[in-house]
């Protein structure tokens, strides 16, 4: 395999692993929040929504997920350019959509479907640039 | 309305800067020479000890907080392509403070992701 080929799957695969976190990572908070509930906008409130975010697992979950977002994406930037990760990470609106439909079977309009062929196009059309065009240097092992 | 045309511009810059800063920083502590666990624990390390990283945080973070500001002062149509328009200025950043050459056909894609997140985003809140 070339070292760019090599360069492009490896920053793919890590750019799809921070996508899913992402995503995995947000459902989860949103699902933790719905477990709790509204919270009550005054000081004791607060207070009580802190305790039941400290004690709810999904919460963890999703903050384990989104640590695990910020890691891939400062070790994709380490390599490749800042110009080709940030277009890239927004595929996962078009996940986020294709979930949307699948799993939930929810009605998506077709100004959505729109975007969604949009991001795809256009992370296709980055995806065929050259990750990195700036010098890199190797941390060491 | 200039209250939130100056929240935006905070927005874009806290934003669009955090991100160049921690790639300027991630540049310098350089990639993880493999995937190896304790590889990877040491180079958490190396970015952890490095400046421009935490000269990055607090800006994400003021540009998330701004972000919640802004919701309610401004229509969502402002804000939505407001804060997809981050992939542009970004891009502008790369290519300008963090010398990356950004060809003809990346602009394209980004500009089609631009247009793309703010269709997506605007009608999910419908």
């Amino acid at each position: 395999m070339s070292n760019e080929r090599r360069l492009r799957v490896k920053t793919l695969a890590v750019v799809l692993v921070m996508v899913v976190c992402a995503n995995v990572g947000d459902l989860m908070l949103k699902r933790g929040m719905l477990q709790i509930g509204a919270v009550q906008i005054s000081g004791s409130g607060v207070w009580r929504a802190l305790l039941s975010t400290i004690h709810n697992g999904t919460i963890w979950l999703g903050i384990l997920f989104l640590i695990g977002f910020t890691f891939c994406y400062m070790t994709a930037v380490s390599w490749a350019d800042y110009s080709y990760v940030m277009p890239a990470g927004a595929f996962g609106y078009a996940i986020q959509t294709m979930l949307a439909v699948v799993i939930l079977h929810e009605a998506v309009t077709r100004q959505r479907w729109v975007g969604v062929v949009l991001i795809v196009g256009g992370v296709l059309l980055v995806g065929q640039t050259r990750p990195s065009t700036t010098q890199t240097k190797v941390a060491g092992t | 309305m200039i209250r939130v045309g100056l929240m935006l511009a905070f927005f874009i810059c806290c934003s669009t800067g955090g991100e160049i800063a921690m790639t300027y920083g991630m540049k310098q502590v350089g990639e993880p020479g493999s995937f190896r666990p304790l590889v990877l624990v040491k180079f958490i390390g190396r970015a952890m000890s490095n400046g421009w990283v935490w000269f990055a945080l607090p800006l994400l973070g003021a540009s998330f907080y701004s972000l919640l500001i802004l919701l309610p002062w401004a229509p969502l149509s402002v804000v939505i392509p407001a804060s997809a328009f981050n992939y542009v200025v970004g891009t502008f950043g790369a290519k300008y403070l963090l010398r990356e050459q950004v060809s003809i056909k990346r602009w394209v894609g980004v500009v089609m992701v631009c247009v793309g997140v703010t269709l997506v985003l605007l009608t999910g809140q419908n």
